[in-house]
Formats: C-alpha cells, structure tokens, sequence
C-alpha cells in the first residue's frame, strides 16, 4: 500500500488557509470590490508564446467544440469590465500545462482584480497591502516599507549592464555565463528573464516587499506602454510584486485598445508557429468588448498559493494545496 | 539510449552529462510569470561522486545513462582487483577496480551484499550497507566495568577501518558500525 492518497497539505493548513481566504473576501468586500467566477473553459485561450495552454473537447449546442482552460481568468473579467462590472475580483483555478515544481502547481490559484479608474501607482499600494493583511494574520510581523525598483536599475545593480540597451550578444554571454548553458539561439527576452530568475530575482523582497517597474515593451502583451524619461525608451506600465524571492504579483495598466491587443495576438501566434508551438485561438469576445470599450484602469494577478505558502511559512506551494498536482 | 526531456527530470534518473553519467539529484522549474521557463537542476556526478549545478531551457533534452543499480555479494581480492558476484542467482562476476571501490575498500566483508552501479556494464561505484558487522582486530585492553560513558579509543576492525569505540571495547568482539558516518553503534 503506498500513502499517495494522502493530502499534501496538513488538515491544520486547509483550516489556515480557508481562514486566509476568508480575510481576503473581507478585504475587498470593504473596498467594494465584487467577487465574480467566470468560466474556467474558454472558446479562447492565451496566445503568449511563454504559456502553455491545455484544452479539452466538449459537446455543446455548437457541436463538438475545443474549449481552452484559462491560464488566468483575465479575458473573461475583461469582458465583464466592458459590460459595466465595476471593480471586481476573483479567486480563479488557472491552468498552465508543464508548470509544476517547488513554486508552481499545474492548476493553481489566482486572485486577480481589475480597478476601473485607478491608476497603475494606488494598485501597486493596494496590493501590497492585501500582501500585508494576509501575511500580518498569521504571522504578526508586517513586512517593512514598500521598496519600489526600476527593471533597468536593477540589472545595472546586479549585473552593471543596460537591459534595454546591451548589444545581444553581451547578453547572450551574460546569460550563458549565469546559467552555464548555451544562450547563442535565444532573443533578448530570453536572455532577460534567464538573468532576471537567476541573478536578480533570489535577492528581491528580501529585506520586506519589493515591487518591479517599468519593464521592457516586449514583457506584456496586456498593458499600456510609457516612455522612459532616462532616454526614452519604451518601456511596459507593469508591475511585479517580490517576497523573500519569490515573485507574487504582475499588475499591468490595462491596454484598453482593441486594434492594437488583436495585433498583438497575431504577433503572439505567428511566434508561436515560428518556435514550432502550437497556436491558440483568439478570444475573439474579448476583442469584441474592448471595440466596445472597456473603462480604463488597472489589474493584478496574484499567485494565492504562494502568497499563503509565505504567510504559513511552507517550503513549496505543495505543502498549502490538499493534492498537488503529482497526487492529483 | 533515449532521451529525457526537461519536464521528465526527477530524482534518480541517470542522465548523460560531459560524458559522464550523472544522477539527477533535484529538478527546480525556474520561471516568471509569462516568461522563459528554464530549469535549475542539481546532478550528482556518478563518476566522481560530486554534485552540478546547471541550468536547462525548458524542453532541452539529455541522454539516458546505461546505469544500472544491483545487489552483488563480495567475493575476494587479488589484490589488483576486487570480485563481486551478482546475487540474482547468475553466479556472474564482475571484478572492481580500486578507483571504483574508493573508500568502500575498507568495510569489504565477504558474503556481504553490496550496492554495485555499472555504467555500459562496468562498474564505477560500489556502496555498503548501512550498517556492517565487523570483528576488532586490534585495540588497546579493555577497561573493565567502564560500561557508561566517557572517553573512547581507536579500534582496528577486519576490513580495515579504524573506528572509535568506547574503551570497554576488547579485540575478537563483534561490532555493528554505521559505515555512512564510521561511526561504532553498538555490539553486534
């Protein structure tokens, strides 16, 4: 008989974390934040290159159809947006196939919510402070003050070198160098996000919450993009959220133009034929909403498992799940 | 050999690293969110015993090692090599080279079984159990009635190994060692 039946969480930790859950709906019912559920099945699905969408076949009054599990519940909320929701949240199972590991699980939780109005700057705020009720629960000690870093400021710290204006191939030997591997075949992101998880990251959010600005243009197909008053460069109105290393939170200020999201998808898919992946549809409901208009405003994913994994103290999200995905 | 994937790395698969056979030790999925995921992967070098730590991209793939992990009993030495004998009933030998044995050499016990790992069908690492019986060959009187504690000495057993024993310890006794530490357990 073997014991893999069992929870991979303790029962004391589903009881901590349905208290947490709990703290979570109070702190956006005083906001006056609505909580929604939308489908965790779409007739769309994420086209970025970086996620693997997993889909299944279902028999619907349009016949026999391929629907996408949702990566995050963005699109759907979106729609909801452009219907006159008002600010909303969600506590939305998510799906990204291949991603299981110490810091993910193949289905997983994120509390993701929109702001209508609300400039990029009041939801980095609100965001931490969600991180803070949470953490502050169970653990009494409240991260320190709210560090704020800019993307670029950091790989010059970490790495003495520009992202946005190092050669390639300076950052092809950067990164080859950090991981021992062989970068000669991959584009500035990759090189990025390589340098960024393994140089940069393990030091965020070490000395309390840490929050990542300004972006390069290429990382968020989602958000509106700003120009860098260092020297103009194009950079995202994105945010990430860090914590003792790891990475909670990717808020954006939304795009909110239909031509310009329908170009970026198309981008997306013949990326994703050019690295051989498959292509995924594209939501066209979502396209429909922002020709429609969708208020302007901001949003936030953030990942529940980890954030309840720091405010209990866990080694892997495994340990807050009942059945992580190896149990499944 | 086939090829494991990235996503198929787990503890104890015996991958191709540099030419040499390594056991995967511990498979990190390394990933921001929407970004590039790569994994961090720690292998231990079967050869050398020591431990990589190495970066992958997603979807790289390895080469399988032909390692395989058996049961051999030891048989003797002639002093150049060592034997072991499969215990699946073959009756198959197999001799051991010193560099192989490394510091297995000093708990040998004939008829013992051992954990034999061959690459290619050569053997490149021999383990003992974890624990051994083994006589003492050579140590200093024992001190009578000291049964508590305090203070221990060196003892020289069968195969070899000098361990610290307690002093009321005599040559001829048996004893049971734990040969991960070297350290004296208990009389056998």
């Amino acid at each position: 008989m073997t014991d893999d039946w069992r929870p991979t969480a303790t029962i004391e930790t589903l009881h901590e974390r349905a208290r947490l859950l709990a703290e979570v709906r109070v702190f956006f019912a005083e906001r006056g934040v609505l909580e929604v559920e939308t489908p965790v099945l779409g007739h769309g699905g994420s086209t970025e290159v970086h996620l693997a969408s997993l889909s299944a076949e279902a028999t619907t009054p349009a016949g026999r159809e391929r629907l996408w599990l949702q990566t995050s519940p963005e699109f759907a909320m979106k729609r909801l947006l452009a219907a006159g929701s008002g600010p909303i949240f969600q506590l939305a199972r998510s799906f990204r196939d291949g991603e299981v590991g110490r810091r993910h699980n193949l289905e997983f939780t994120m509390l993701e919510w929109y702001r209508p109005g609300l400039a990029l700057d009041a939801l980095i705020e609100e965001t931490a402070a969600l991180v803070r009720t949470v953490l502050g629960r169970e653990r009494g000690d409240k991260p320190g003050p709210l560090r704020r870093r800019r993307y670029r400021e950091l790989f010059r710290e970490h790495l003495a070198i520009d992202p946005f204006t190092a050669p390639l191939a300076e950052l092809r030997r950067r990164a080859g160098e950090v991981g021992g591997l062989d970068m000669a075949d991959s584009d500035r992101d990759g090189c990025l996000d390589l340098l960024m998880s393994l140089a940069i990251e393990p030091h965020l959010g070490r000395e309390g919450l840490e929050v990542v600005v300004d972006y390069p243009a290429s990382q968020a197909a989602l958000a509106r993009h700003h120009r860098d008053p260092e020297d103009g460069a194009r950079v995202a109105s994105r945010f990430e959220l860090y914590l003792e290393g790891l990475e909670l939170a990717n808020g954006y200020d939304e795009l909110t133009d239909a031509e310009e999201q329908a170009a970026r998808f198309e981008q997306d898919n013949a990326d994703r034929l050019a690295a051989g992946l498959p292509e995924v549809d594209v939501d066209q409901r979502l396209l429909a909403a922002l020709a429609h208009g969708m208020p302007e405003g901001s949003g936030v994913a953030l990942g529940l498992d980890r954030l309840i994994q720091l405010a209990l103290g866990k080694a892997s999200v495994a340990e807050v799940i009942a059945f992580a995905t190896p149990r499944c | 050999m086939a090829n494991y994937s990235t996503n198929e790395f787990k503890g104890g698969l015996k991958v191709m690293l540099d030419g040499d056979p390594c056991s995967i030790v511990e498979n990190e999925l390394v990933k921001p969110g929407k970004g590039q995921a790569f994994n961090r992967v720690k292998l231990r070098n079967l050869m050398t015993g020591r431990v990589w730590e190495r970066t992958f991209k997603s979807g790289d793939s390895l080469e399988a090692a032909d390692v395989l992990e058996l049961e051999m009993e030891y048989l003797y030495t002639d002093g150049d090599m060592w034997y072991f004998m499969k215990t699946d009933g073959s009756f198959e030998q197999y001799a051991v080279e010193k560099k192989a044995l490394g510091d297995t050499e000093k708990w040998l016990k004939e008829q013992v079984p051992y954990t034999v790992t061959l690459w290619n069908d050569n053997v490149i690492n021999v383990t003992p159990p974890n624990f051994i019986e083994l006589e003492v060959t050579e140590t200093d009187p024992g001190l009578k009635g000291d049964t508590a504690q305090g203070g221990s000495k060196p003892a020289t057993l069968s195969s070899g190994a000098v361990v610290r024993v307690p002093l009321f310890i005599n040559e001829g006794e048996v004893l049971k060692v734990d040969t991960r530490s070297g350290e004296y357990v208990s009389r056998a």
